[in-house]
């Protein structure tokens, strides 16, 4: 099956920063790919490239960014205009900022099938009551005439998965979407999510750093560090058998009930993701790597560790044991 | 947004009894009114005679009411001067000065309005420091000087349009301009700032994440929630043209009400001068008020708070 999307050796500068430095990944019809590490890892800028979104002076370079079979990379803003909101969809982490304080949630939901299908006004918010109806949202009449400062952060966040859902999208980016949410209604979005992307078949791509997030909803996941990924796999696989030192290090940070002994303490990575000037040689991690050798500062190799287990890294696939971590 | 329009309302009207207030007491409490009234050679007998005429030997909360009473219907007695109704020397003054402010408005918003939001897009180029170049230059401008030119180019040199009197449309268009050059500088900056906050905002990221088009992200989503600030300055100005445009008035020789003030200062016109001062504070709060209810409309989060 050829691939929803297709992201092939992207890459990121704004102004001296190298935000994404070469990162591959794809997403399939039907499947939840997560993309995951620390702030500040190129995540969202990841996401945004995509989307054809990043902010004003930044510059990308892809080798393919394929989205159905479209060569997208070279798309100018208007084809990019017609493709955002309808065939891709994204929602955003700042549920209480994201919708416009000044109009109603249903003049902002039938705008976008309005805007893309030229759907009459009363169809348009038909559908937008079905969807919110879908979205768990009761009384969805009532919403539609509201405005999101008489909304709660969760509801506000289910407002927006409906606004994205409105034109049937095949893929829906969901950048870090419950981070500002309470711990309830974070399990009650990523529900959401999981039950909207089985009906609907749509290919999610999800933005967190929320290892817990991923073990439940991910097929597969790549780890992205200082603007590259780092190892992507299956979930299972990695959960299993993480091969890059950071993925190691980040499943360290998360307890896990009855696994973790009290008083003792929890894995730490010491120091901050640096920041990444173009020309930057070797391995990002290298500085805060326990592992790290002379060899991190030349080319590291793309290592194969199993079936589309791919890791970036020096070391060996399998040099910690499979019972690491 | 019944409830906030009443409780507006109530203040904007407590406000303007407040000014009425005050209107009174300040005219009683700049020396004996009728030895003002009477002049520097009047007799003991003349002032008391007018004391009696004008009822100023009555209890100061009787004539208060009394004053406040035909106020509020619109009588504002007679003037000393122009032997006429204080009322309708205002209304046919008030005229000529409305049309000034609206005109001289209206060219303020079509072009800082535009030039704003071009500045914000373009925030950083060159095109954005033009744009505050020409707000500083226009800040800058003495308004009699720029009126004098105008009429010297235009008026005499080229000779397209007059340069006094307010017969036609065309009177006003001189005037118009170099009243919209003083609201202009500070109408394009606050435009330029609320647009550049809107843009940087989540939901304009949003907005383009929908695939909508440019022009409906920069007005209907952008410049909707940058244009409260604008709205409220806006009235502030309309404002200051229809209370300050005494310069311009003079400049233009257009009798309206700013003329008006000046000539009966100068005369020592006290009913004309209080009655002034009344309407044109009663317009600054009926224009505040209108700004509220506006911005009340644009952001449906006001109209709870």
């Amino acid at each position: 099956m050829s691939a929803l999307l297709e992201v092939q050796g992207l890459r990121v500068t704004i102004g001296s920063t190298a935000a994404v430095r070469g990162v591959s990944l794809s997403v399939n019809k039907g499947e939840t790919h997560c993309l995951v590490g620390e702030s500040g890892c190129g995540k969202s800028i990841t996401a945004l490239s995509v989307m054809g979104l990043l902010p004003k002076g930044s510059l990308r370079e892809t080798q393919a960014l394929r989205f159905a079979g479209e060569e997208i990379g070279r798309y100018d803003e208007r084809q990019m205009e017609r493709l955002r909101g309808d065939r891709m969809a994204m929602i955003f982490q700042e549920p209480m900022t994201s919708l416009n304080p000044a109009y109603t949630v249903g003049s902002q939901m039938t705008e976008v099938l309005r805007r893309h299908r030229g759907t009459p006004r009363a169809q348009a918010v038909d559908r937008a009551a079905e969807l919110l109806a879908r979205v768990g949202i009761t009384a969805p009449g009532l919403r539609l005439g509201q405005y999101p400062h008489q909304l709660s952060g969760g509801l506000r966040q289910r407002v927006m998965i409906a606004m994205a859902l409105m034109c049937d999208p095949e893929l829906l980016i969901a950048d870090e979407p419950t981070t500002a949410l309470d711990v309830t209604v974070q399990a009650q979005i990523l529900r959401l999510l999981a039950g909207i992307q089985k009906d609907l078949g749509l290919g999610i791509l999800l933005i967190t750093h929320d290892l817990g997030i991923v073990a439940r909803i991910a097929d597969r996941v790549s780890v992205m560090y200082a603007g590259e990924v780092v190892e992507s796999a299956p979930t299972a696989a990695l959960f299993a058998a993480p091969e890059h030192p950071y993925t190691r290090g980040l499943l360290s940070c998360v307890p896990v009930p009855g696994k973790v002994k009290r008083d003792e303490p929890l894995g730490s990575i010491p120091g901050v993701v640096p920041r990444i000037r173009p020309g930057f040689a070797g391995c990002g991690f290298r500085d805060r790597c326990s592992r790290a050798s002379a060899a991190c500062a030349g080319a590291i190799p793309r290592r194969n560790a199993g079936d589309s287990h791919e890791v970036l890294c020096t070391l060996e696939p399998g040099w910690g044991g499979k019972a690491a971590a | 947004m019944l409830r906030f329009f009443l409780r507006r309302f109530t203040v904007a009207v407590l406000v303007a009894l407040t000014v009425l207030t005050l209107a009174f007491l300040l005219t009683r409490l700049s020396g004996d009114l009728a030895i003002s009234i009477a002049g520097p050679n009047a007799t003991a007998a003349d002032v008391e005679t007018i004391r009696q005429v004008y009822g100023l030997n009555r209890p100061l909360h009787v004539q208060y009411f009394d004053w406040l009473g035909r106020a509020v219907q619109g009588d504002f007695g007679d003037s000393f001067f122009f032997r006429d109704r204080v009322a309708n020397l205002i209304a046919s003054r008030m005229s000529v000065t409305l049309t000034l402010g609206l005109v001289g408005l209206g060219i303020a918003l079509v072009v800082s309005l535009p030039l704003g939001i071009l500045a914000a897009v373009r925030e950083g180029t060159w095109v954005d420091r033009a744009v505050s170049l020409v707000a500083l230059i226009g800040q800058a401008m003495p308004s009699f000087w720029l009126g004098l030119v105008l009429m010297v180019v235009f008026g005499l040199q080229l000779g397209w349009l007059p340069i006094s009197g307010t017969g036609s449309w065309e009177h006003y268009v001189m005037p118009g301009v170099v009243l919209a050059f003083s609201a202009i500088p500070s109408l394009t900056r606050l435009t330029r700032s609320g647009m550049i906050e809107a843009l940087a905002s989540d939901y304009i990221r949003t907005a383009r994440a929908k695939g909508l088009s440019r022009l409906s992200i920069l007005v209907k989503h952008g410049f909707r929630n940058a244009a409260i600030p604008v709205v409220s300055i806006a009235a502030v100005q309309l404002g200051f043209m229809l209370g300050g445009s005494i310069v311009i008035e003079t400049v233009f020789a257009l009798h309206g009400i700013g003329y008006l003030a000046w000539e009966s200062i100068s005369k020592n016109d006290f009913p004309v001068v209080q009655a002034v001062v009344l309407v044109l504070a009663l317009l600054y709060i009926g224009l505040t008020l209108a700004a509220d209810l506006l911005n009340a409309v644009l952001d449906p989060r006001l109209r709870t708070g």
